[in-house]
């Protein structure tokens, strides 16, 4: 592009034809260079998101090859369903469950990360390794940890004379454990995400706050955190989809069953979902609950990000 | 990033399809040209040695076999069979699952028109039928069968002060009251770290196999009305709640370990478990044996080898899969890794009936095993049987775990499958 623009300006005219190509350069081609991306959520965000609308419109068994039109019938069927909303419950429960300690906690890790340390790369680095770690892998050695006969965490808990907790029997317990490894998994992440905001907070405001004798945690309420607001706020929308989508986790927990224990006290909406489409392939009322867990997740963003605006006009 | 993660699964789908597609130098007429086919099994067929020698015999034919576990197989092969692409050209189907494919059989070739219909006799009349669609497609030929035996520990027995010999044991229980009064004995002995047995799952499973009509009476979901469905419930939970299990969910690594660990010391035992506890226990031979099951008979289990309709060479999958049910194969693998054959007239034969097994004490699994195939009432397993048990099965874990009484497990369990239909 510069070279066509030098090219111009160095007095030589253009004939029609060139500068043709010249304004279809400069407009057109910068849509060419974003196409890649679009294309491909054309292929793999647009279309499936209204063919599953099509076909939740269908009683649409996987193995049969008929389809028969029923309208809004999955959707009322759906409205009526306690393992929906059981579902529903759960997610919001372990979502909260996670969410919270999980932010707060990388803001406190991304904190201490920020001062100066010894080995400063091996630390930060290290608050990544269990995000990239295979979610199957965490799963099963935390399925593992909290086993009831075996388990490390009621052998732990032996000691100091408490009972054995059956975790995966009662909604409290597998909620925590399940809330557990999805804090474990994304605390690094979003505490890395803190401390490249932070490193952004010019140095002399921490400089002139310890002069006035403010504590680390004064410095970190009353200076980091509205400073990096905006940052919080993305991680809040981001964690909150997450959270909605939660679906590995519950299921290996569950030791691989599709109904996410015996009274469903662990299954998320995602795993139900999941149940419905690839246990009993009745891929019909899987799109109409993906359709309403779709919905869902817009509401909660929407309401995630007027609360939060509110917070920055604030 | 999570979205993400799930694009790749299905980049992986589309670009093994196109794999698999590729492949088709020759077309069905050419019978002697270069073919090679596919097959796609879960769990232990024992067909290794088998495709070698089926290649020596057919030296046009390459062999690839793929392996998944079996819920994920059949999960996939519904994919695959909806998108019309990415099947195998032999396709395994198991018991508890084929159900949902007769039921749309015009997805698999009806192998009455290769001429299948010559073979028929080889099969009891039950296993040929579970096999075919209402109007009359039959879709796979029979594999092994499950049977039903009793797995017990000869250590955690003595140590309780049972009977160890295999006929004294098989009299302990003829029936499964009697079968719960020596768990309840076995219990009062306080083996340390030990229960009588592993968890309701394949308890309720083994008596529920020894009924002839089970959650299913011809088109109609019974569970509500069978008594057969709610006698292999209560006695499940009679066991549970007189503390007899060891509360090892079926199929978890708890339970996994049990075997070796001999936390339980009976369990239900299809044909195919045998194999299981051999490579779940591997230095535990001699301590498992096995006896009669109580109620006499009963079967779960067992699989049919079926060939896609979008198979290219459906003419020469036929071929490979007549030959590996064939009696004499079936005899070989069932020698080999203990799946129990489905060929009735092996059951008279020698080669299974004086067949010993040296892991479990020399017990004769090939008579134990036609003993009970033979006295099995074959039993219809409705399209959406698998589910049905999951509800049933949850509903004994809810008393197992001492969230509800039986009565209140069993009115949320009528309510979860009604849910379901």
């Amino acid at each position: 592009m510069t070279q066509l623009v030098t090219d111009g300006s160095a007095g030589e005219r253009l004939s029609p034809r060139r500068s043709l190509l010249h304004r279809l350069d400069v407009k057109g081609s910068p849509y060419l260079y974003i196409a890649p991306f679009f294309l491909l959520f054309l292929g793999f965000g647009v279309f499936p998101l209204i063919f599953t609308a099509w076909v939740s419109l269908h009683e649409w068994s996987l193995l049969s090859d008929e389809h028969p039109w029923i309208g809004f019938g999955n959707y009322t069927a759906l409205w009526a369903d306690p393992a929906f909303w059981n579902a529903l419950w759960n997610t919001a429960s372990i979502w909260v469950l996670s969410t919270v300690p999980q932010l707060l906690m990388a803001l406190v890790l991304a904190h201490i990360l920020n001062q100066r340390l010894r080995g400063q790369t091996f630390w930060r680095m290290s608050a990544l390794v269990p995000n990239i770690t295979s979610v199957a892998a965490v799963a099963i050695i935390f399925s593992q940890l909290f086993g009831r006969d075996y388990g490390l965490i009621n052998w732990v808990l032996g000691v100091f004379g408490i009972d054995k907790v059956d975790w995966t029997a009662n909604s409290w317990s597998s909620h925590l454990a399940v809330s557990l490894m999805i804090i474990w998994r994304w605390t690094g992440y979003n505490a890395l995400i803190y401390l490249a905001a932070m490193q952004a907070v010019p140095k002399e405001l921490y400089d002139s706050a310890s002069l006035d004798g403010a504590t680390s945690f004064q410095q970190l309420r009353k200076i980091t955190v509205p400073a990096i607001r905006p940052t919080i706020i993305f991680t809040v929308i981001i964690s909150s989809i997450g959270g909605m989508q939660v679906l590995a986790e519950p299921l290996l927990f569950g030791g691989n069953g599709l109904t996410g224990g015996s009274d469903r006290q662990f299954q998320t909406l995602a795993l139900y979902l999941y149940e419905v489409a690839f246990g009993r392939f009745d891929f019909g009322y899987a799109s109409a609950s993906s359709w309403v867990m779709f919905l869902i997740i817009v509401i909660v963003a929407a309401i995630n990000f007027a609360l939060t605006s509110r917070l920055r006009r604030s | 990033m999570r979205r993400f993660t799930a694009i790749v699964p299905i980049m992986v789908v589309a670009l093994a399809a196109a794999a698999c597609g590729s492949d088709d130098g020759d077309n069905q007429a050419a019978d002697d040209g270069p073919v090679s086919l596919t097959i796609a099994t879960f769990g232990e067929f024992g067909y290794k040695e088998l495709y070698d020698e089926y290649q020596k015999l057919h030296p046009n034919v390459k062999i690839t076999e793929r392996i998944t576990k079996t819920e994920d197989h059949h999960k996939n092969l519904a994919a695959h069979l909806a998108t019309n692409t990415g099947a195998a050209d032999i396709e395994a189907l198991e018991e508890g699952w084929i159900g949902q494919f007769t039921a749309n059989a015009s997805k698999f070739v009806d192998l009455n028109e290769l001429g299948a219909g010559d073979i028929k006799s080889q099969w009891p009349e039950w296993k040929w039928n579970v096999a075919t669609s209402k109007d009359g497609k039959t879709i796979g030929l029979g594999t092994d069968v499950g049977g039903m035996a009793m797995c017990y520990r000869v250590d955690l027995f003595k140590k309780a002060g049972l009977p160890t010999d295999r006929a004294e044991v098989s009299k302990l229980w003829p029936t499964w009251d009697q079968y719960i009064e020596t768990g309840k004995k076995f219990e009062a002995a306080k083996v340390p770290g030990a229960h009588f047995f592993d968890g309701p799952t394949v308890m309720y499973r083994s008596i529920l196999g020894q009924a002839p009509v089970g959650l299913y009476d011809g088109d109609n979901v019974v569970v509500d009305s069978n008594p057969e469905v709610k006698k292999a419930f209560d006695l499940s939970a009679l066991a549970v709640t007189s503390g007899l299990s060891a509360r090892a969910e079926a199929w978890t690594p708890a339970w996994n370990a049990g075997f070796a660990k001999g936390t339980f010391a009976t369990l239900g035992c299809p044909s195919w478990m045998m194999a299981y506890i051999q490579t779940q226990a591997k230095d535990a031979s001699g301590k498992w044996d096995i006896a009669d099951v109580p109620g006499g008979g009963g079967n779960w289990g067992g699989s049919w080898l079926t060939v896609p309709k979008q198979s290219k060479h459906q003419k020469q999958a036929y071929e490979l899969a007549k030959w590996l049910t064939a009696p004499e194969q079936q005899a070989k693998v069932f020698q080999k890794y203990g799946n129990f054959p489905s060929t009735v007239t092996l059951y008279e034969d020698a080669v299974i009936k004086d067949f010993v097994n040296p892991y479990f004490n020399n017990a004769p699994v090939g008579q134990i095993f036609s003993k009970s195939v033979s006295t099995m009432k074959p039993q219809y397993l409705g399209p959406k049987a698998g589910d049905i048990n999951t509800q049933i099965i949850n509903g004994l874990t809810r008393i197992e775990q001492g969230k509800q009484n039986p009565d209140q497990s069993w009115q949320q369990v009528l309510t979860d499958v009604k849910a379901l239909l």
